[in-house]
């Protein structure tokens, strides 16, 4: 660590992994009330499940950003970061109001919540992902805003590279994009256009560049490959992201009422969201089959080429699976999508997010380079029981999803929704026991942050510059 | 890549790529607000209808349910369920009713709705089926 401030991010990352562990239990309640329709009814009911398990995802990814980004910048800067007392108090402050929301999904029945905290005044609730309070999203916008100054400062005020600026644009594109979360119309097609600005405009636009910018930061730090060369690859990458993804959002306005003519921009731009992927991919091994040095942190590694491959596959090609039109006309809706979504963002964000944990880790709890060769065991054997559980997940949703469109939309007498889910439940017990194991990679994942041994240090002292 | 192709070449592209397709995103989305009076009938939305959606979104309908295909995938889809059950007073039934008594069926709850909230719930259903959805979905079932 060259900065001692760096160490506002520890918090962070500590917060972001205790909230993974709740995400993947209400993951694992909601997989066995898919199959067991009375498990925890009236107590716990898949809606609410369902909005921990998503909430917890958004706000343990933002916990993530947060710290790699005041892990990142001073570094990219060289300077201290600008404010670390404020860090700290806007951790505190975001991590008990998130916990107070979800302490609220559960324990007070949603429309109550909605009384509660003056939903009526400006009504924002109920709406997938955005499910929290409208007080809470005030407060999320209070924090990104502190978060926002104290990064920028910091930034405007050292070195600015090619990695902090396209960090802090998509962290600022982040801002913007929420602030639709407060534009509730009455009018249900308008409602759902809007939506789409916050969520596709996020995961298929500005988190597209974090998810560059701190890719680039760990492969520039592991391969030691020159700087301008890593550069010019995450411009072209972001370039053709935003190229695609922003006309992409079209692949959203099929069915929702909006003219048919998004069925000819949606599908043409979407189709061409795989690429962006496809040349992280290229770009991650490359860089690493370049390198010029030989970084101990190899766990590290493994996550950087694991981000952009799975994100490959779950963002580029399940993603192209069902984004044509024709396809998506009888896919959407469907577990076509959930398997979609699951892989997408387990291998971009969740990915991207283990990325630079496992890379900063050692150096914020004082350790030279790297752990011990023990503890990179551990954390790499839970590298892959995530990683293949998380794709059986996704095949068995596939499976799920194949049948279901069949059943349902396909055939000559389509058989009701009910009717049909009954008849593929095999699947989702099959799923649920891959959710299982990915419970266990996770534990897995947090033995090895306790597996001692000697730490790794640089085996030259030129290997270090 | 080559030396042919230098940094600044490719943050140009960024940059004017970006510019490009925002604005071009912006006059689409200008020309579907035109468009959309036409498609989503927002004639029809009465303030009963406006508080069918409220109630629709202060009890989470969407944390189980699909509507126009969007939300959660645990119940059938709602956007159409005006037509296939064939008016209003199937739904009202149906809520009042729940939950079911079926041990191992997925559960819907109680959720205590009046009556003045029940119909405000039908007359945002029965708008939500009436919008041009390019033919979506494709049949009845959702
Ligand atoms: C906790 C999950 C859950 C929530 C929340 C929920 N539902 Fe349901 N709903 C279900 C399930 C499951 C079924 C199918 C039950 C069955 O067939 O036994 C269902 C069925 C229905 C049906 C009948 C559909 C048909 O085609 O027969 C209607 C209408 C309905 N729900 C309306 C609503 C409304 C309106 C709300 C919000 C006020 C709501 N639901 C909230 C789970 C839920
Ligand atoms: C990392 C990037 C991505 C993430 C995290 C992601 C995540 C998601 C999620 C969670 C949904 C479900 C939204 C809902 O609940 O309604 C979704 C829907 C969808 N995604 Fe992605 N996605 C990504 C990239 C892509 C790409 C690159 C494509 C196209 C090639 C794509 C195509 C689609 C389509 C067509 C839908 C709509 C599915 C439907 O009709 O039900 N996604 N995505
Ligand atoms: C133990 C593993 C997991 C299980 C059993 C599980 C289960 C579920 C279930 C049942 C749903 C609801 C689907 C519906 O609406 O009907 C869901 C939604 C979702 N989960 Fe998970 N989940 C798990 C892990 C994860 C992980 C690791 C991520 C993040 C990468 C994730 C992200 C999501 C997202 C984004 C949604 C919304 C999906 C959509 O709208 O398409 N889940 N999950
Ligand atoms: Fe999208």
């Amino acid at each position: 660590m060259q900065y001692s401030s760096q160490s506002v991010a520890k918090p962070y990352f500590i917060a972001a992994i205790g909230l993974f562990v709740g995400q993947i239990l209400f993951g694992l309640i909601m997989g066995l009330q898919y199959v067991v329709g009375d498990f925890l009814f009236p107590l716990i009911p898949f809606n609410v499940a369902r909005m921990v398990h998503t909430n917890l995802l958004i706000v343990w990814l933002l916990f993530g950003f947060m710290g790699a980004s005041y892990y990142l910048v001073p570094e990219e800067s060289e300077k201290e970061l600008h404010s670390p007392r404020l860090a700290i108090a806007l951790f505190w402050i975001f991590l008990i109001a998130g916990a107070l929301t979800i302490v609220g999904y559960l324990l007070v029945p949603y429309a109550r919540l909605a009384e509660l905290t003056g939903d009526s005044v400006l009504p924002t609730m109920g709406r997938e992902f955005l499910e929290q309070p409208t007080i809470t999203k005030v407060g999320i916008v209070i924090v990104i805003l502190g978060f926002l100054y104290n990064i920028g400062m910091t930034i405007l005020q050292g070195r600015k590279t090619v990695v902090s600026i396209v960090l802090l644009t998509g962290l600022v594109g982040l801002a913007v994009f929420f602030l639709f979360a407060f534009y509730n119309p009455e009018n249900l097609v308008l409602d759902k256009y809007y939506w789409w600005w916050v969520v596709h405009l996020w995961v298929e636009g500005v988190w597209e560049l974090i998810l560059g910018a701190i890719l680039a930061f760990v492969l520039i730090k592991v391969t030691g490959v020159d700087r301008e060369i890593i550069e010019k690859w995450l411009y072209v990458i972001i370039a053709m992201t935003l190229i695609t993804g922003i006309l992409g959002t079209g692949h959203h306005y099929y069915w929702i009422g909006a003219p048919e003519y998004w069925q000819w921009w949606g599908s043409i731009f979407s189709a061409l969201e795989p690429m962006p992927f496809f040349l992280m991919v290229i770009y991650a091994f490359t860089m690493v089959n370049k390198r010029r040095r030989e970084h101990p942190n190899k766990a590290a590694t493994l996550w950087a080429l694991g981000t952009a491959v799975m994100a490959f596959l779950g963002a580029g090609v399940w993603g192209f699976l069902h984004t044509l039109s024709p396809v998506n006309y009888y896919t959407h809706g469907t577990q076509i999508t959930a398997a979609h979504g699951h892989l997408a963002f387990y291998g971009a964000y969740v990915m991207i997010v283990l990325t630079m944990i496992s890379y900063a880790m050692p150096m914020l709890r004082g350790r030279a380079a790297a752990n011990s060769n023990k503890a990179q065991v551990w954390e790499m054997w839970s590298f892959w029981l995530m990683t293949v559980s998380m794709v059986f997940i996704t095949l068995f949703l596939t499976a799920a999803g194949v049948l279901q469109v069949y059943l349902q939309r396909a055939t000559e007498n389509p058989l009701p929704f009910m009717v049909v889910q009954d008849k593929i439940a095999l699947f989702y017990w099959l799923r649920e026991i891959a959710g299982v194991i990915f419970l266990i990679g996770l534990v897995v994942y947090i033995i090895s942050f306790f597996v001692g041994g000697e730490s790794k240090k640089w085996k030259t002292r030129f290997d270090a510059l | 890549m080559s030396e042919i192709f230098t940094k600044s070449m490719a943050r140009n592209i960024y940059y004017g790529g970006s510019a490009f397709f925002i604005l071009l995103f912006l006059a689409l989305t200008f020309d579907t607000s035109i468009a959309l009076p036409k498609r989503d009938h927002r004639e029809n939305i009465t303030p009963q209808v406006a508080q069918g959606k409220v109630v629709w979104e202060v009890n989470d309908c969407v944390g189980c349910h699909t509507l126009l295909g969007e939300g959660s995938y645990y119940a059938p889809e709602l956007g159409n369920v005006y037509k296939r059950r064939g008016g209003g007073a199937f739904i009202k039934a149906w809520i009042k009713m729940m939950p079911t008594n079926i041990p191992g069926r997925r559960k819907m709850p109680q959720f205590n709705l009046s009556e003045e909230e029940l119909d405000a719930l039908v007359a945002f259903l029965k708008w939500s089926s009436e919008i041009d959805t390019a033919g979506w979905p494709p049949n009845i079932e959702g």
